[in-house]
This record gives structure tokens, sequence and C-alpha cells, in this order.
């Protein structure tokens, strides 16, 4: 038997057997009546325990975001803020610094220009000191070797012409043959 | 042979016979609990269990069943805002209730039946049938209708006349928006339901092929192809389980923002 004409007689055994199942009205009410007592519980529950705690998560978890990005914002301004402080502090120290430095260089240069006056003056007091020494050591020199002249002089003059000469013309003798 | 059997006997029909499991009469109502009462518990049941797991230890970085919790809440509160503005998150409720009572029980309805089981045992789709589609599409017109009234009095009536249409057309433009109106509840109804007819229609139908064809000598070699149609067709159902879920949602959405705002 070809398998087309089973499922043909099938067909028509549920036609003969009465329609639809769905227009059968005597089980509306029950139907109706468990919809209404599911659909309800199911509303009940929902409304009053499932969705505002679901929805309660969302929104805190929303809540939770915006207020980390808030913050990130603020503490984003925050090390803004301190990092123009920092800025400040560094150029302000630098500055002070620069002028430590300065201060300090001219201290240092005065204090090295006053040594060396200092000591310029010592040197120039011993050279002045030694040259007026020099300057006497000098004229006794000069003063010894005329002296010491006038005596050979006078000791040559005596050996040359057994005679004592006179001191006075000696001497102009002496002053008129140097220099 | 008997599974065979039993699936060629049955007609394609049979799938949506609504089956007392518990007898239960209030006066002369018949209020059984049935095998569509059964799997409208089911359905309410897992989807309690699942948003359960998914609130229970609830923390600011969401494990897995709570992140899809949170990915169908933010799906449905964006659908509805986007169609109905923030005024419109007060149907939230609703709107999440009515997606996932049809969502699971569309997708439900698909688990194949335990083969050997008595027939009030197999799995059924509530919404396969009008009575139950329809009057969900009757709840959502009703909100829509005293939300309507309530919040705008009589200016609720300005959504039957558009602005900017001739005089002449007038009377007609109102008569077919007032007729569009009421048929609303029924479109809604009809859609889902004659969705879930068509796609359990289709799956047993065949089923009865392939089980026509194993018995049927030499022929048996032919029921791979419905085999594979029927796992095509499956894969089908399922998406439209999710797509009708949906569109019943968003069109109670569109529906209830004419309600938030009745002038066009």
């Amino acid at each position: 038997m070809s398998p087309f004409l089973l499922f043909l007689a099938a067909g028509a055994e549920a036609a003969e057997k009465g329609g639809l199942p769905q227009l059968d009205a005597s089980t509306y009410p029950s139907q109706l009546f468990w919809l209404t007592v599911t659909f309800l519980s199911l509303y009940l529950a929902m409304n009053f325990i499932f969705l505002p705690r679901l929805g309660g998560i969302i929104e805190q978890r929303r809540n939770r975001i915006a207020d980390d990005l808030d913050q990130a914002a603020e503490l984003k301004s925050q090390a803004e803020e301190a990092e123009k402080a920092y800025n400040q502090a560094l150029a302000d120290a630098r500055a002070k610094a620069n002028a430590i430095a300065a201060e300090t260089k001219a201290e240092i240069d005065s204090e090295i220009a006053a040594e060396q006056e200092k000591i310029d003056q010592k040197l120039n007091a011993r050279l002045a000191e030694a040259e007026t020494r020099i300057a006497a050591m000098k004229k006794s020199a000069t003063a010894k070797v005329s002296e010491a002249a006038e005596d050979t002089t006078a000791a040559l003059v005596e050996i040359l012409i057994d005679e004592k000469p006179d001191q006075g013309v000696l001497k102009d003798a002496i002053a008129k043959a140097t220099p | 042979m008997t599974l065979l059997t039993a699936i060629m006997l049955a007609g394609p029909m049979e799938q949506f016979e609504i089956m007392q499991i518990i007898p239960f009469h209030v006066g002369n109502l018949d209020l059984s609990f049935t095998n569509s009462a059964l799997w409208m518990v089911i359905g309410v049941v897992a989807i309690s269990v699942f948003m359960f797991m998914a609130t229970r230890r609830l923390s600011l970085v969401p494990g897995r069943t709570q992140s899809a919790g949170e990915s169908i809440y933010i799906f449905i509160a964006d659908m509805l805002r986007g169609v109905a503005g923030s005024e419109g998150m007060k149907f939230f409720p609703y709107i999440f209730t009515l997606f996932m009572f049809i969502f699971a029980s569309n997708l439900l309805g698909l688990w194949p039946s335990i083969p050997g089981t008595p027939a009030e045992w197999h799995t059924f789709t509530p919404t396969s049938h009008l009575i139950v589609t329809f009057a969900l599409g009757m709840v959502t017109f009703t909100l829509v209708v005293v939300y309507g009234f309530y919040k705008n009095g009589l200016g609720f009536l300005k959504l039957f006349v558009p602005s900017g249409v001739p005089i002449l057309m007038l009377p007609l433009i109102t008569l077919i928006e007032i007729v569009s109106f009421l048929s609303r509840p029924i479109s809604l109804g009809i859609r889902l339901f004659a969705n879930m007819l068509a796609g359990h229609l289709i799956l047993k139908i065949f089923a009865t092929f392939v089980a026509s064809l194993l018995v049927a000598g030499p022929w048996a070699l032919l029921s791979i192809l419905p085999f594979m149609g029927n796992v095509a067709v499956l894969l089908l159902e399922l998406l439209i389980a999710f797509l009708q879920a949906y569109v019943f949602a968003i069109l109670s959405c569109i529906y209830i923002n004419d309600a938030i705002h009745p002038s066009h």
C-alpha cells in the first residue's frame, strides 16, 4: 500500500472525527481560567520580585559606572592641578637656585677681590721696604767704596811720593775721577 | 511498530486536543486542570526558575544566568521605551510577562513527547489555541482602551481622526481606523495561533510521512527525506517561537503607545 494513501486515510479519519479542537467551546472556560491563574501569578512575581531586583542591579551598575567616571574625571583634574603645581614649584626652585648661585658667585668674587687686594698691598709694602733697604745698602756701599778708594789712593800716593796727601785734595780728586 | 502505527493513526489535529487531567467544576463551569493548563504551569514554573536563578545572587559583575536575565530585561525595556517612550515603561512588567509567557509556551511545545506516555502527558502548546491567544490580545486591547480614556479622556478618540485628511475623506478614514482598531485583538490572536497551528501541523505531517514510509517495504529508504525536512522545520519553528513572541510583544507596545499619544 502506498504511504501516500495511508497518509490520506489518516487525514480523512481525523477530518471525520470532527474539526479543530480549537473550536470546541466547551474547553474555553478551563483554558481561560488557567490562563488567568498562570499569567497573573507570573505577572505578580515579575512585578513584585524579579523585575525590581533585576532592574535594581542594572540601575546600580549604571550609577556605579557614572560615579566611577565622575571620580575618574575629578582625579584627572586633580592630577593636572598637581602637575601644574609641581611645574610651578620646579620653576620657582630653579629660579631660586639660579639666584642663590649668582649671589654666591658675586660674594665669592668680591671675597677673592678683597683677598687679592690685601695680598697686593702686603706685597707692595714688602717691595717698597726691600727697595729702601736696597737703596740704603747701595748708599752705604757707595760710601764704603769711596772710603776704600780714598784709603787706597792715599796708600798709593804715600808709597809713590812717600808723602801723606792732604785729605781734602784727595777727596776732590776722587770725586772728579768717579763718574 | 506500535510507535509507528500510533504516529500513523493519530490525526494531525489530535495533538491539539484538550484533555482533562484533574477534573474541577465550579457550578456549571468546567475549569478542569487539562494538558493545556499543565503546560501553562510548566512554562510559568520554568520562567520563574530562570528568573529566580538570574536574581538569586545579584552582583555588579553578573554571572551567566544573571547576564542572560539582564539581556532579556534590557531587550524588552529598550523595545518598549523605543516604541512608547519612557511613559510606556509603567507597562514594562506586563510586556515582559507577556513576552516570556508566550515565548515559553511556544518553545516548550516544540519539545518532543516521551514515546509511550499517555496522551495527556504529551507536550502541548497552549498558544496553539485561539481562545488563549485571543484572550492575551484582549488584555492588551483592554489595557489600551482603559488607559487611553483614563489618560486622555475623550481626547483618546483623536486616535480615530487622523489630522491632515481632506474633510470629504474623513468619515471613511475614521470608519477604517475604528475597524482596524477593533480588529487588533483578533489579529494579534489569530497571528500567533495560526503560526503555532501551522508549525505543529507541518511537523506532524512530516512525521506521518516518515512513519508511513518506514513500514512500506523498499520505500523505507526514502524516509530520510521527510525526516530531514522535519529537522529543518523544527529549526524554523524554534525561530518562529521567538519571533511570534517578539511580534506579539512589540505590537502590544505599539498599541500602548497609541493610548499614551493618541494624536497621530
